[in-house]
């Protein structure tokens, strides 16, 4: 197998691979962030507000983690260094 | 495909290259600035009628302050220009893309890291304004010295991950258009299009608390001295 089909199907699979294990932790965590908020609105309706604010920023912190997962996965499919060095390589020697 | 704005050039002159980027964030410039100087032209006071757009100006600024008080617990006028401004120009950046060919700034890196970047220098310029150079470098050995690298690094990789969360959602968003556009072109689009604008001015609001807090905490020294005097 040449280098450069070799270096497509990694990508390829380890961009999946990246989306599919690295959604699993920060799904768990904003769920758990969530169902607290929730049951927290539900002891105290007051605080509703501070409550949400809260959620908001920590689920984004939380969600971050995820992002990152994303820009790795599209940085693999879509600007992948090692491909265009291959590409360019064939280009200039053969 | 394209994934960033970036890449969309309209002009190019030597080494000046107008991209999408810099086309649209002017564009949302010209927005604001606009916006703000016919709403602000014919100010007037309490007894006088007041035009509709200073209303909707002064509700805009009320929300922002009530929610800095809310984040740092103190006189948010100093902090209102830097953090109001974060916010407004996110979140109208990603209003914005209600129209077709547009596409928001913020799903390109440079946009991200350049406001990323504001929030860099604003953390110790804030902090050393509020509780002097001294008290602001000794908040780095705040709990041992050991903790200086751990502190420099923290400073740093936040500021990282703020760029980095703004990007990588605005930008997931429109490519989740762009393929859905491919795949059932009719309906469901506009229903993502409009789940997209809602994450655009969360993002946009998580970024600006997100500052605050970042300077707030580099602040923390006087927060702590002072607390007993104001309460």
């Amino acid at each position: 197998m040449s280098n450069i089909s070799l270096i497509g199907m990694v990508s390829i699979i380890m961009a999946g691979l990246t989306m599919a294990i690295g959604a699993i932790a920060p799904a768990i965590g904003e769920g758990l962030a969530l169902a607290n908020a929730l049951r927290a609105i539900a002891q105290q309706p007051d605080q509703t507000n501070t409550i949400t604010r809260t959620l908001f920023v920590g689920m984004a912190i939380i969600e971050s983690t995820a992002i990152y997962c994303l820009v790795v996965s599209t940085i693999l499919i879509f600007a992948n260094p090692f491909w265009n060095y291959f590409t360019g390589q064939q280009a200039g020697g053969g | 495909m394209e994934i960033t704005p970036d890449n969309q050039i309209f002009w190019e002159w030597r080494w000046v290259t107008l991209n999408a980027t810099i086309l649209y964030s002017w564009l949302v410039m010209a927005i604001l600035v606009v916006g703000s100087w016919l709403g602000t032209r014919n100010l007037s006071v309490a007894p006088a009628p007041m035009s509709p757009w200073q209303n909707r100006l002064e509700m805009i600024v009320e929300q922002i302050n009530i929610q800095i008080r809310d984040a740092v617990r103190q006189d948010p006028s100093q902090f209102l220009p830097f953090v109001g401004t974060l916010f407004l120009f996110i979140a109208v950046a990603n209003l914005v893309t209600i129209f077709p060919v547009y596409e928001s700034p913020a799903a390109s890196l440079s946009t991200t890291t350049a406001l990323a970047l504001c929030v860099f220098v604003a953390v110790p310029y804030y902090g050393i304004k509020n509780i002097g150079l001294g008290n602001y470098l000794k908040h780095y050995l705040r709990p041992t010295p050991l903790m200086l690298p751990f502190n420099l690094i923290s400073e740093l990789s936040r500021i990282l991950s703020l760029a980095i969360r703004l990007f990588g959602n605005i930008m997931s968003t429109g490519l989740l258009v762009a393929i859905l556009v491919s795949i059932v072109p009719l309906f469901f689009p506009i229903v993502m299009r409009a789940f997209g604008i809602l994450i655009g001015v969360i993002q946009a609001y998580v970024f600006a608390i997100l500052a605050i807090v970042y300077i707030a905490s580099g602040m923390r020294a006087q927060h702590q001295t002072q607390r007993p005097v104001n309460e």
